[in-house]
Formats: C-alpha cells, structure tokens, sequence
C-alpha cells in the first residue's frame, strides 16, 4: 500500500480563526485548547466510522487466526475447560491414516486441477479471442455454470456420474468409449471431481485470458508472421510470453483455491471411495463436528494455513503494484 | 470450491471505463492475420472452427442446464431410464412443485434472501464507512490498521473456519451464542479485506478539494460520505454488492457449519441435507430452483460481472 507520509492533516488547524466554523452549533478552536480538542473530536469520528468494520475484522479475522494456534497446542472440546497438552494433537492428527491420504489427495487434486484446469481455460481463450462472431453469447455461456451454485452443480455431476441414470457413461457407450466408474472407483473418483471442479469453474479464467489475450500489441504477431512464424510458432513466442504474468497470477490463484476444495467431494463422494476423496478441508471438518476434537481440527488447519500462506504471500508479492 | 479466489486487484475506473466493446476489438489484430481470414480457405477454416466452437459450448455449457430443466419435468421412472430421452415424453411440473412443497423451498429461499440481503446491507454499510475513515478521515494508526486488514487476504477463509466457528458459537466478552441466527453470516461478511480495499481504492482517487469544500459548506463527514462520495462511487458499490450477494448466495461449508437447525438452513445447505431422501426428479427440480436467483442476476448484470472480470487482468 502507498504510504504517502503526509504532513499533519491540515484541515485541524485551517478552519480556527477567522474563517466560519464547520458546524454552526461548536465553534471550532476557541482558545489555545481548541486545535487540541479538535484533533481528539476528528479522531473519535474517524474511530467512530471504522468501528464497525474493524470489530469485525478483530472478531472474525484476527482473532480466529490467532485461536486457531492456540488452540492446536490445547485439549478442546466445547463445553470444559481447554487444556494444554503441547504438541499431543499434531502427533495424534499425523498417526491418523486419513491424514495421509487427505494431503496425498489435496496435493492431486491440485495437481490436476492445475494441468486440466489450466490447459482447457488457456486452449478456449484463445480460441474464442480468434471469433469474431457472437462473442458476447460465448463470453456469457462460458460463465453461466460459474453462476450456477456450486452445490447445485455438485449434485447435477453426481446424477451425471450416477451408473444408473446418470449421463456420463451413455455418452461414452454413444461414442463407443469404454465406460468408467466415476465417483465409484477409487482409481477414478479424484479425476471425476476435478471435472466438476474445473466445468463450475473454468468461466471466470476465460474471460481474464481472453482480456490479457485483447491485451498483447498486434504487431508482435504481425511481426513474427513476417518472420515466418507458423500458428504455433506464434502461439509459443508471443502469445505464451506476453500473458505469462497473468498465468502465473491464475496459476497461484488456482492453488489457493483448489487446496480449499471441499463442496465436491463432501456432496458428491463424501470422501470414499476407500478415502480416495478425503481433502484436508474435509478432515478438518469431520475432527471438528465428527469427533468433537476442535484441538486435532486446529492442528490441522494450522498445518494448512502455514502452505496456503505461503501461496498467498507469493501472489501479493507478485501482485504488488505499488 | 465455495468460494472462487478474489480476481486480481482491479482499477475500479475500468468498469465504467468499458462500454460495450465490440467496434474497439474488431480492428485489433489477433492470432490469425485479417489477410488470412479474407482468403477462401481462411473462411472455411474460420466457419468450421466457429461452429465446433457453438457445438462444444452449447454440448458442455447449456445442454447441462437443459438437462436439469426437463429433467425435473419427467415422470420419475422416465428420469433413470436407460439410454435416456432427451425430450420428456410427457411434461409435467410436479418435479417442480413437489420440490418446492417436499423440500421447503420457501423456507430455506426466504432464509438465504435474509442471509444475502443481510451481509450485503453490512458490508455495505460497514466496509464503507471504514474504508471511507481509512481514505480520507485519517485516523491515528490508520495505516497499521489498514495492513492488518491487508494481511487477512493472506490467510485463506476455509482455514479459518474453525476457530470462526467457536467465535460464533461463544463470543469473547459478552459470551453470545450465534449459531443458527443470520448474524453468524452477516458479521463475519463484514469482515471481507478485499471489498473493502477495492473501496478504499476508489475512494482514494476522489480529490481531498471536494471533499473539504463540502465542509466548508457546512457539511458533517457523515453527510459528505452520504452526499458526495457515495453517489461518486455508484460503480465500486455496484461491483461489491455482486460480489457479497454472490458470494453469500454460493457459499457452503460455513452455513453447514453454523446452521444445524433444518428451519433456518440456507437452500444449499438444505438441498444437500434433503438430497438423500427425495426422489430424483424431486431434487433435481430443487436445484433448478436453486439455480434460478443466481442465473437471473447474471442474465440482468451479465455486461458490469463480466467487466468487472475481465478488468482485473487488464493491467498486467
């Protein structure tokens, strides 16, 4: 953020004096207290516009973040007292099985999600900035499933899914490709989610290529052209550099948010099959409000804060434009 | 995901900035020179690749959304047969209407109506008011303030939910229980660093000169905000309303958390809760009347959601 160290605000002292009062009733600065009194008057109103904001932000921002360390070193179950019992729940929560297979399936999804969620957004955007034709209608196609919530989409790809009625697989029959299990396998449920997760999705990363991609000069590619650079030549020397900053940006952004994911796997697998789409989210969930053990919960959304963090900062740093 | 990751920082001029803009875009050469398309072969490949392009979206994006539609019109053995109709053989709108009766849909609609409406009137009300102090009023340890809030779009919100959780359920001090009433949504709303930097932003670029001539007028901060800044920001305010409702409106996991009482769940929540129990052509009308708010919204602001999108990139 600027800091743009200003001098003392000038409107203490300016309207004292000869120059009429700003509110009629309270004369401004009588008196060798009055530039005091005044000053205390403006801060108590600046204090008393961002007071409502800032408990908020104290209740259910600062303050969550530093429970959420303290009670990971702490024996918490709502109702008794917390106690501490130092780095017992990170032990417990690492012996866990599932703790394993939650990081192991995180780190997957994020993973694909990555390559497919980035590869086909990248492919259409760039396709869709050659049409000229009814960009508008393909601009609002594309976003709609964005705008569709994502319960709601969640469940429509379960039904899809579904080996009875679902669609997914008599399509596949229809182009005579071999069917698959879908959410039912636990070699194929991760990559079934991350369809979903990239179809409800994929909408806002199009159009943010597609207004980089508007952004790259015409006469870089004319140059290239002149060069003799074939389509892919172009696409590889002045298309992939020119926008490289924004999929870095859309890169990390993904990662925050697919390392997040929970909505998927909790409505459409519930985890299974065989623990195949427990993500750390959902464990944290289930220690939280199945095992009661708020402590294991913390510990664990601790350990994530502390890598999500760490994207997070890397985006701001990238991101800092002044 | 519940939630999608803040779009890069956007210059909020650029909304209003960008009017409908296809004469602008048409000259600018892209990918495949102009000379290329004029020629027969160019053409032809340019109409086949439009028309995959139509195919692949209508198949992948819009006949999604049919699906659900008629879906919910079959009968409820027509729903699950094999290979599947695709227009319904018969018509009929008790998907729709058991769904809405079965469910409680007016209900938990109502109860998300209340939730939206609530964070977005908050966050309005409080995000501007500080933003507005942090901008303009300068308070002491303004700037430490504003980098603590600047900090929290550091920390993911979904990592967070648990000690959130315990805050709603028991709150320092006066020990209030929150759970299971609106403002366990409405409060932490507030708290959402990035809507209020973008107004913060915004307010940044309205000059000091109008703000102390208002003043000198006679005008109390209070009036100047209502009176002058707001009505200059009527394009942040608008883009910031779209993303409290949205996100209120899309979010999950944290409405499952805090309402375990059936009567004052969310439609999301309640929809999955209830998708086990009633038939398929029940839930899938359900989600067709989900859907339809959110759907609507973008229809009606589809030109300023996808500005406001495709602007945070603009800068690159």
């Amino acid at each position: 953020m600027k800091t743009t160290s200003r001098p003392a605000p000038p409107a203490v002292t300016r309207p004292s004096g000869a120059t009429p009062p700003t509110r009629g009733a309270r004369p401004a600065g009588r008196g060798p207290h009055g530039p005091l009194r005044r000053k205390i008057a403006d801060q108590a109103t600046a204090y008393a516009f961002l007071a409502g904001g800032l408990l908020c932000f104290i209740l259910f921002s600062w303050y969550p973040a530093v429970r959420s360390v303290i009670i990971a070193f702490q024996k918490y179950t709502p109702g008794s007292d917390p106690q501490w019992v130092g780095t017992a729940n990170f032990t417990r929560v690492f012996q866990d099985p599932e703790f394993t297979a939650a990081w192991r399936n995180t780190l997957t999804f994020t993973v694909l999600a990555l390559v497919i969620g980035f590869a086909v957004p990248f492919v259409m955007a760039l396709v869709l900035n050659e049409l000229r034709h009814a960009k508008a209608f393909f601009r609002v196609v594309v976003y709609l499933p964005v705008m569709i919530p994502p319960v709601v989409s969640a469940l429509l790809w379960k039904w899809f899914y579904d080996p009875g009625a679902g669609l997914a697989n008599e399509v596949l029959g229809f182009l005579h490709l071999p069917t698959s299990n879908w959410t039912n396998g636990a070699d194929t449920a991760l990559v079934s989610l991350v369809i979903v997760a990239t179809w409800a999705n994929m909408g806002g990363t199009v159009l943010i290529y597609l207004a980089a991609l508007q952004g790259i000069p015409g006469e870089l590619y004319e140059a290239a052209e002149l060069d003799g650079a074939s389509l892919l030549q172009r696409i590889r020397h002045v298309t992939i550099p020119q926008t490289r900053f924004i999929i870095l940006m859309l890169m990390l952004l993904q990662i925050i948010a697919t390392m997040q994911v929970f909505t998927e796997p909790f409505v459409i697998t519930g985890g299974g099959p065989e623990n195949s789409t427990v993500t750390v989210l959902y464990l944290i969930y289930k220690y939280a409000f199945l095992y009661n053990d708020f402590g294991g919960a913390s510990a664990l959304s601790v350990l994530l804060l502390l890598v999500l963090s760490a994207f997070s900062a890397l985006y701001l740093r990238l991101t800092r434009t002044d | 995901m519940t939630q999608t990751a803040p779009p890069p920082v956007q210059q909020p001029a650029a909304l209003t900035k960008r009017p409908a803009d296809a004469p602008a875009e048409r000259s600018v050469r892209t990918l495949v020179s102009p000379l290329a398309l004029a020629r027969r072969r160019g053409k032809a490949t340019y109409w086949s690749v439009f028309a995959l392009v139509t195919v692949v979206f209508v198949l992948a994006f819009l006949f999604p959304v049919y699906w659900m539609v008629t879906g919910a019109m079959k009968p409820p053995e027509e729903v699950v047969r094999t290979p599947p109709t695709l227009v319904p053989e018969q018509w009929r709108v008790t998907g729709y209407t058991d769904a809405w009766d079965l469910m409680r849909l007016p209900t938990h609609l109502w109860n998300t109506v209340v939730q939206a409406t609530g964070a977005w009137l908050l966050q309005i009300v409080f995000c501007t008011a500080a933003a507005y102090a942090l901008s303009k009023l300068r308070p002491a340890f303004g700037t430490v303030i504003l980098g603590g809030i600047l900090a929290t779009l550091m920390v993911p919100v979904q990592a967070l939910v648990v000690p959130k959780y315990l805050t709603i359920a028991d709150l320092p001090l006066i020990h209030v229980n929150l759970l299971n009433d609106p403002l366990a949504i409405w409060l932490p709303a507030v708290a959402n660093a990035f809507n209020l930097y973008l107004l913060k932003r915004f307010f940044d670029q309205i000059p000091r000169d109008v703000l102390e001539a208002a003043e000198i007028d006679g005008a109390g901060k209070l009036r100047t905000l209502r009176s002058i800044v707001l009505p200059l920001s009527r394009p942040v305010l608008g883009v910031v309303s779209i993303f409290a409702l949205v996100a209120v409106w899309q979010d999950f996991l944290w409405p499952l958390m805090v309402f375990s009482d059936t009567e004052k769940q969310p439609i999301s929540v309640a929809l999955v809760q209830l998708s086990q129990n009633v038939p398929l052509t029940v839930l899938i009308g359900a989600m067709v009347i989900a859907s339809i708010p959110m759907v609507l919204m973008f229809l009606v602001f589809q030109r300023h959601i996808i500005a406001g999108i495709s602007a945070g990139s603009t800068k690159g």
